[in-house]
């Protein structure tokens, strides 16, 4: 199953060669996520309404492979961003990817800009 | 540099490594360690494990790289053949020589297997190592093919027997255990404990023989194909697994001249030293006491004291060892501990046994009254961890010793504050941790609360068993030091959910960031206060979960179950469980279109599985049609009221449980509360409904409706507890509205009516003053809270169903129409299921 995960690698703002114009924002709930198709991947975009920053992570959890991390809730854990899975409420910074409350792999995190109203997620190909 | 040379990579064998490295003296010695084996040691008492994942890697205590980062040579697939004990030095099978100056024999012990005739028969396997499993894969496979019921045995009910019993079952072979004793697991158990194990292992499909003695084993063409017990007594089987105990690996010493016992084993005083003071023997090998310790725990003490001996420090191995044991035998809990069996003169025994659920629990107490000396656990061994401290430190029991062991609702009680066990004590075994520690870590003022403890000392992390112990242990140490232990929901709110729902209450907040900016502390929210806060508004304003949908938790959001494989289950409301011919056509057609797997659920709903997240609103629309709405079965809400039949169609029936059950069911359905609600209404004392097992629950008698209260099937069964008798349908109604919200209002976040009702103080008779006699004057707002809930229920699938806005949220892709591809489902009895989880 790790076959799926390989697929899903950070890429760094500077990497980005190619910005994917995914959804307007309406598209998306006020502090909370949706999840974006983007060739064979799904992403997780999140609205983070209350930092005025938007994030993007890989949709699956690493933790039994479902493509979830779209519906689960984010917040903050000690002032980090996070999504929280809606399977089983593992943990996982939205900045770095990095699993907060467990010793999962970390999940794959993507970068984000809007704009005129437009959310687009940055690849790296 | 003096150099030490370890024979045999067990478990004691690496453990004795493991203990050596971490002293700051070992440094002078060189450490040189042989094993037999082709890999490095591993875990032999979770081999059983090797057959769910075939990965020995992960029974391996340490990588080999371990040994290298640690400067020890670590030579396998190499027998040690002889030892000089004039020259001090051993000679392997490969004719290779090595010097030491001291010698540690870890060499264990190997299967012993009866000289019974026809053993030597292919077919017949001990159960040992790795390879010895391997080699019984590859047999199993090989009969099976042959043929698909093929049955095999194993010889010995012992601890390891068993344990082999579960692993051929696994292998898919029809599992016999034959034992010779009258009784399973002789040394641990006595004959009514290991009856009831009996019971629990034929229930999940171990056929159980006891009191047989194995005369030849049967074969053709040098095959088992039997084995032969009497005359006319034969098991055929086509594979035999030899568990009957382990016999010393002592040749080596033997044959150095060291002196060994009549029955094996090389003999070796406190300091695990042999008559060879150059020679330590340790585990299994080492007959210490006139005794062989089969069991890996004595083995480590006995790795420490060589250890310790060697660098020069005055440990010794205690005289008594402590052979308690606490297992999971193919999922039963098994455990003794002290003297498990002990004669009347001694002491007395109190023994608790329930056959149907598969329990015995046995204590031995002085015949003072004093101390408990030993005991037995099989079906749960929660107690275990109090009772096996109470008996290491021999700790003051109750007058009643009863209490020890007698559930929390029939007359036992939490016995024991952890406070009182010594630093020592251990709290959690999986990952070592012992009292001291936790507190030591709190006390230093390294960790500031549970998790922080968790994450210093790892307690918990393993099985999880002793949690409960951990935390109680924090917040006492917390609580000692004056630190004030908070009940606050999580980080980002210094208020319990009790001052939440006040402040909501009062303030009239409508939504998450309005509570959160007013009242929270900083921060943005997270998994465990936004559900909270979310169901507040809804129990005080009546909100569905669509008006905030990103604040509700997973189920709620998409007013569905999230299961297994990220695709939802829907269960319409059908109250009361009566439902008419055309609806059940309906919801079969229903599941049948959108290809459901359909199972009637625990709570008599019915439940459509598989739903992927765009159909959900498609399912809705159909099922609403039809008469449906949602069933909640989501929410923290009322769930189901189940009933009997009732006085509608049974012949014993007392009362109308149907028509009364579908009335309270229309009448809390929806409201959200700290935890889901269960109810219940039977129409006689035959209790067909299980009504006592249920938040609250009504049984019809002569005169009216006699009503339970706080019962709970969940992970910590109890029964609900009579509250009122022979009342009338309306008295049932105004009791049940003032006990709901007096939950709703004072409940912490997910705690169940039954753990609520348990710590409520004053207990039972404080509720009743509160609901019945109205003691606090409030009974009149609960009620009428309850009733602007109940007239502003609405449909929350209707509701989303026809609100475009509240629809966005159920496209997999905002940005495209198809559906998740990562599914994957496999067939079952003709439905369909996830794939398994890896």
């Amino acid at each position: 199953m790790n076959i799926i995960s390989d697929k899903y690698k950070t890429v760094k703002p500077e990497e980005v060669t190619v910005w994917f114009k995914a959804a307007p924002v309406t598209a998306f709930p006020k502090d909370g996520g949706a999840c974006v198709k983007y060739k064979d991947l799904q992403i997780a975009v999140f609205n983070f309404e209350r930092l005025n920053t938007w994030y993007a992570c890989q949709n699956l959890s690493p933790e039994k492979q479902e493509m979830v991390l779209s519906r689960g809730m984010i917040g903050d854990h000690k002032g980090i961003p996070m999504v929280a899975c809606p399977l089983h409420k593992k943990t996982f910074s939205l900045e770095n990817g990095e699993n907060l409350n467990s010793d999962l792999d970390p999940i794959a995190v993507y970068p984000i800009k809007i704009e005129d109203d437009f959310v687009y997620v940055g690849f790296s190909e | 540099m003096k150099t030490i040379i370890v024979v045999g990579n067990g478990m004691v064998g690496y453990k004795f490594c493991e203990k050596f490295v971490a002293k700051e003296e070992s440094k002078q010695f060189k450490l040189i360690v042989f094993g037999e084996e082709p890999r490095p040691a591993y875990d032999r008492v979770h081999l059983s494990e090797f057959f769910e994942n075939q990965d020995a890697k992960a029974l391996e205590m340490a990588p080999a790289e371990w040994y290298t980062e640690n400067g020890i040579d670590l030579i396998v697939d190499e027998r040690v053949s002889d030892i000089d004990r004039t020259n001090k030095t051993i000679t392997t099978a490969k004719d290779r020589a090595f010097s030491y100056d001291y010698l540690v024999l870890a060499t264990g012990s190997s299967a012993f297997v009866p000289p019974i005739k026809g053993v030597e028969k292919e077919g017949v396997f001990v159960y040992r190592t790795i390879e010895d499993l391997e080699g019984m894969l590859a047999y199993a496979a090989k009969i099976k093919a042959k043929n698909p019921n093929a049955k095999a045995a194993v010889l010995g009910g012992g601890l390891l027997g068993l344990e082999a019993g579960k692993a051929v079952m696994d292998m898919g072979l029809e599992p016999h255990i034959v034992e010779f004793a009258p009784k399973l697991m002789p040394r641990q158990l006595d004959s009514r404990s290991s009856q009831v194990l009996q019971l629990k292992l034929e229930s999940i499909g171990l056929n159980i023989h006891l009191s047989k003695a194995t005369n030849q084993i049967l074969g053709d063409d040098g095959y088992i194909t039997g084995m032969e017990f009497g005359e006319d007594d034969v098991l055929d089987v086509d594979m035999l697994v030899v568990s009957a105990g382990i016999r010393p690996r002592d040749e080596l010493g033997k044959n150095s001249g060291l002196e060994v016992g009549v029955r094996g084993g090389i003999i070796v005083d406190n300091k695990m030293q042999t008559s060879d003071s150059n020679i330590y023997a340790i585990g299994e090998i080492a007959l210490y006491n006139q005794m062989i310790y089969g069991l890996v725990a004595p083995g480590y003490d006995m790795a420490g004291v060589a250890v310790d001996q060697i660098l020069g420090e005055e440990t010794l191995m205690p005289a008594n060892i402590d052979m308690s044991t606490k297992l999971k035998l193919i999922g039963v809990d098994v455990a003794s501990f002290g003297e498990p069996f002990m004669p009347a003169s001694k002491g007395h025994s109190i023994i608790f046994e329930n056959k149907t659920q598969h329990l015995y629990k046995r204590i031995n107490v002085s015949l003072d009254g004093k101390t408990l000396l030993g005991g037995i656990l099989v079906g749960d061994a929660s107690d275990y961890s109090m009772l096996h401290q109470i008996f290491l430190n021999g700790m003051v029991i109750p007058e009643d010793p009863a209490q020890l062991i007698l559930p929390a609702g029939e007359g036992g009680g939490s016995f024991g504050d952890v406070m009182d066990l010594p630093d020592e004590a251990q709290i959690c075994s999986c990952e070592n941790v012992t009292k001291g520690q936790i507190c030591g870590t709190i006390e230093s003022g390294e960790s500031k609360d549970l998790a922080d403890v968790v994450s210093c000392t790892k307690a918990g992390t393993g099985c999880g068993g002793c949690k409960p112990m951990v935390k109680d242990l924090t917040e006492a140490t917390l609580k000692s030091l004056g630190i004030e232990v908070k009940d606050t929901v999580c980080e980002h709110f210094d208020l319990n959910r009790q001052d939440l729902y006040k402040i909501i209450q009062v303030k009239g907040y409508k939504t998450f960031n309005e509570v959160l900016d007013n009242h929270g502390n900083g921060g943005h929210g997270c998994e465990l206060c936004k559900p909270v806060v979310a169901s507040l508004m809804a129990s005080i304003n009546a909100d569905t979960a669509n008006k905030e949908y990103a604040i509700q938790d997973s189920n709620d959001r998409f007013l569905a179950n999230i299961q297994r494989n990220g695709t939802y289950s829907v269960v319409p409301r059908v109250p009361g469980g009566e439902i008419t011919p055309d609806k059940l056509i309906a919801l079969g057609e229903i599941a049948k279109k959108y290809d459901l797997y359909t199972k009637v659920t625990g709570g008599v709903r019915i439940d459509l599985f598989g739903a992927t997240l765009n159909q959900l609103p498609l399912i809705w629309k159909d099922l609403i049609d039809h008469g449906f709405e949602s069933g909640h079965a989501y929410g923290k809400s009322l769930r189901t009221v189940k009933t009997c039949v009732g006085s509608t169609w049974c012949r014993y029936g007392m009362d109308e449980s149907v028509s009364f059950g579908i009335e309270l069911e229309n009448r809390y359905r929806g409201i959200r509360a700290p935890h889901k609600i269960k109810g219940g209404v039977s129409g006689c004392i035959r209790e067909c409904a299980e009504a006592r097992g249920k938040d609250f629950g009504l049984i019809a008698v002569e005169g009216g409706w006699n009503l339970y209260l706080g019962g709970n099937g969940g992970a910590t069964p109890r029964h609900a507890e009579l509250f009122a008798e022979q009342i009338d349908n309306e008295t049932v109604i105004k009791y049940i509205d003032r006990y709901l919200m007096l939950y709703m209002r004072t409940a912490k976040p997910l705690q169940r009516t039954a753990a609520w009702q348990e710590r409520l103080e004053g207990g039972l008779n404080y509720l009743k003053e509160v609901i019945i006699d109205d003691k606090l004057g409030i009974a009149e707002d609960l009620e009428n809270e309850m009733q602007t809930l109940v007239n502003k229920f609405e449909c929350e699938w209707t509701q989303a169903i026809n609100d475009p806005e509240m629809m966005k949220r159920f496209n997999h892709f905002v940005n495209s129409e198809e559906e998740d591809d990562n599914l994957v489902f496999v067939p079952l009895r003709e439905q369909k299921m996830p794939e398994k989880w890896v």
